[in-house]
């Protein structure tokens, strides 16, 4: 297969690209953070695109959705990345989307699918603890009580955790913190008795909270997939999730990049613009080589999400930590360019830059990532 | 796309049933390479059959066309042999400038008559070709050269020096830069022409490297007489076919580095640095060193791959190849880099039976020289700058 993108696909990011720079520039962001914002995001945007067929897009058509795949969730991330547009798509169309698809009974599927494609429920994945993206050390117990289980524990970084009707936990049901085995998702209703829900106001201005779960009580029927099993279901949802945050953090890049070129023709010093000087030639050339190699990396990887999703952990091990090291790097040479300006929180260069390090920690840094490479790899 | 499904089938079948197990290993040595050429000498019975059973296949350039010795595949069936190749860890049956930089130029700027002269001997492996265009004074800037062609009725007088001519003492007939117009602008007097390197007047002379080893030579032209019938492409114009060349030339050495079917990099560290109970390469820093570059290393395998994609698609940018040029060599760099630290002390032996010779010092060193020939890595960000970022004034 080209490592291109379909006409399907082209078209895809053309009318996801048209709805975004309208209704979402960085100015949203800049509204929503000023404005203290209680959702953190527009509901009525997010209507718009359950319309436009986005929330639904990785949602088989036979619960209402598109049916479509990895690709097509990266198309819409990377346009996603280009404004910063702060939107449930992540937690709720791709992950959990993912996660009920793949695990999910056909009761729950039944339930919540329809509603997450027609953009009526917002779903949150609660994984992490530590401060590090460590799935395997998850240590929320969940502990065997009647017929159901007791979660006791806390969730941190869970992405849209305030506004979600649904958390999808990751819980610890057997096992030692470090194993594969003895992992269990639970769907959860956030309204639940023991749940207290934090909303943390993070440094990119998007969404997050904290999660505490005080003995609370869930029924058999939350169990999502297989008791103890969990880690084999998780592991494919993460790595989509991986594809699609290195898809952000692509197009992050490339909007940054593209205003710092811009900037080096435009900013004269010393009488002539000071993309003249070779200093600052070199290293936009180099940054945007970085950025085209990243770009291959990540289609690769979502290509292979697509053709054999058990088979694609090494290449989105390479693509997430590429987007992670070339992210940092536009939005660090992206500030630097822009001289006194770019520390200005006038200018928007600074939202990227908050951005990319909130995405790179997201499901895994560039180390974490090199480093399940080269135990894939054997060394 | 069932089609070629089939056509991989196929291919995987010819490939098991007609490439030696000996040409699937990786190469280790010199020899292992196999030039062609009017002196070609096979180093072994296997490289002799693998060569030309690819050759009778057409595949020495899948791509080319039939009535010049190619395959007459396009270009996802060409992808697919490559791929397919790669899978078993085949080698390729040949390695050669005809190839890999002229070819492509006489395809696009040859008459008839010297396509079907110099194609079929380069598709056969008969003619070694090598490249006449760096100057003692003119290296980055190639477009300085001073190498003079004056006209005498139907030939050239050729007079001049050239250097870094890969392989220029092996090399049967070599595509040369010439200034055919001294009165016009630097890129405007220049000619792209052809010539048999036993031809009255040509010398060569190797030039000793760090390496210890002479892969480059200085050229030495002394009223050299050449047919004006083989220029290549339009008289005062060979810049142009020089250019268009360049960007075969740097997209082959971006590929330098690859080395399909080989053991990963951090395997063959902990050969010799050793593993820790978890398995795990036991010098944290250097495994982390070595992870990073093998993301770098398979993210640029995609860019590769996506270059070659797009060009078919007709969207790609011709200066492009100038950026996977760049990013390339510096990762070749570091994989010798990372290498010689793999090895410590045992990477430092230069002659022994050991070592091979002193094999992977040796290549180390030459490939410093990777992000200098075909353009430094500062003229490559230079093109990139200019021509597909537009900045000003470079």
């Amino acid at each position: 297969m080209p490592l291109l993108l379909t006409e399907e696909q082209s078209m895809l990011r053309d009318s996801a690209r048209g709805l975004i720079s309208d209704h979402a520039p960085v100015a949203h962001l800049r509204k929503l953070r000023d404005s203290r914002d209680e959702a953190g995001f527009s509901r009525e945007l997010w209507a718009t695109f359950a319309e436009m067929g986005f929330a639904g897009l990785l949602v088989p058509e036979t619960h209402g959705g598109s049916g479509l795949g990895a690709v097509e969730a990266g198309v819409v991330m990377e346009e996603i990345g280009r404004t910063l547009m702060p939107s449930p798509f992540l937690a709720t169309a791709v992950l959990s989307a993912a996660a009920l698809t793949r695990a999910g009974s056909a009761a729950q599927q039944s339930e919540y699918l329809p509603k997450i494609a027609g953009g009526a429920l917002l779903a949150a994945l609660a994984l992490d603890e530590g401060a590090k993206h460590r799935p395997l050390h998850t240590a929320l117990q969940a502990a065997r009580s009647g017929n159901g289980f007791k979660l006791n524990g806390a969730k941190a970084m869970v992405v849209d955790g305030h506004v979600a009707d649904l958390l999808l936990v990751v819980a610890r049901s057997a096992g030692a913190a470090g194993e594969r085995d003895g992992l269990t998702l639970f769907l959860v209703d956030p309204k639940a008795k023991g749940i207290a829900i934090e909303r943390t106001i993070m440094v990119d201005a998007h969404n997050a909270a904290r999660i505490t779960f005080d003995n609370v009580e869930v029924t058999a029927d939350h169990v999502l997939g297989d008791v103890d099993g969990g880690a084999a279901v998780l592991g494919g949802v993460l790595d989509l999730g991986r594809g699609a945050v290195a898809s952000e953090m692509v197009g992050l890049s490339e909007e940054v990049f593209g205003r710092t070129v811009a900037y080096l023709k435009e900013r004269k010093q010393f009488g002539k613009a000071i993309g003249e000087f070779q200093a600052l030639q070199h290293r936009a050339a180099h940054l945007y080589i970085e950025i085209e190699i990243t770009r291959a990396a990540v289609l690769k990887a979502l290509q292979a999400l697509d053709a054999d999703p058990a088979g694609a952990a090494a290449a989105v091990a390479v693509a997430k930590a590429r987007a992670g090291a070339t992210a940092t790097r536009a939005v660090q040479e992206g500030v630097q360019m822009h001289g006194g300006m770019g520390m200005t929180d006038q200018f928007d260069i600074g939202f990227f830059m908050k951005r990319a390090r909130v995405c790179e920690e997201l499901l895994g840094d560039a180390n974490y990532h090199a480093a399940q490479l080269a135990q894939l790899r054997g060394y | 796309m069932a089609d070629l499904d089939t056509f991989r089938r196929e291919t995987r079948a010819w490939l098991e049933a007609n490439c030696p197990p000996e040409m699937r290993r990786p190469m280790t040595s010199d020899e292992d390479t196999f030039w062609g050429g009017r002196n070609a000498k096979f180093s072994s019975e296997p490289q002799r059959i693998w060569f030309e059973r690819m050759r009778d296949k057409g595949w020495t350039v899948p791509h080319w066309p039939r009535e010049y010795g190619g395959g007459g595949l396009d270009g996802e069936q060409a992808k697919i042999v490559r791929q397919e190749m790669a899978a078993i860890g085949a080698r390729a049956p040949i390695t050669s400038f005809g190839i890999s930089m002229l070819g492509p130029a006489l395809l696009k700027y040859g008459t008839d008559e010297q396509k079907r002269e110099h194609l079929p001997k380069i598709t056969a492996g008969l003619i070694r070709w090598c490249q006449g265009y760096s100057e003692p004074n003119a290296g980055s800037d190639l477009a300085s050269l001073q190498t003079r062609a004056e006209s005498d009725g139907d030939d050239y007088i050729i007079n001049g020096q050239k250097i870094w001519t890969s392989y220029a003492n092996y090399a049967d007939w070599i595509f040369c830069l010439v200034r055919t117009d001294p009165a016009a602008k630097k890129h405007d007097g220049i000619s792209f022409i052809l010539f048999d390197m036993t031809s009255k007047g040509v010398s060569t002379k190797p030039i000793l490297l760090i390496s210890g080893r002479s892969p480059f030579c200085e050229t030495f032209f002394d009223n050299v007489r050449v047919p004006k019938a083989n220029v290549l492409g339009t008289v005062n114009r060979g810049w142009d076919v020089a250019k268009y060349l360049l960007q075969h030339e740097r997209a082959m050495i971006s590929g330098m580095g690859e080395r399909g079917g080989s053991r990963p990099l951090g395997q063959v560290a902990a050969d010799s640095v050793g593993s820790d109970a978890q398995g795990r390469l036991d010098d944290a820093l250097l495994r982390a060193e070595i992870a990073t570059f093998d993301v770098d290393e398979a993210a640029l395998a995609a860019a590769a791959e996506r270059m070659v994609d797009l060009a078919k698609a007709e969207q790609g940018h011709p200066a492009f190849s100038s950026a996977m040029k760049y990013y390339g060599t510096e990762l070749n760099k570091r994989r010798h880099e990372l290498l010689m630290s793999s090895g410590g002390i045992d990477a430092l032996e230069w002659e022994s039976e050991r070592s091979s010779e002193g094999a992977r010092p040796r290549a180390w060193l030459r490939t410093k020289a990777n992000s200098i020939e075909g353009g430094t890595s500062e003229v490559m960000l230079g093109i990139v700058a200019k021509r597909i970022l537009d900045l000003p004034g470079a």
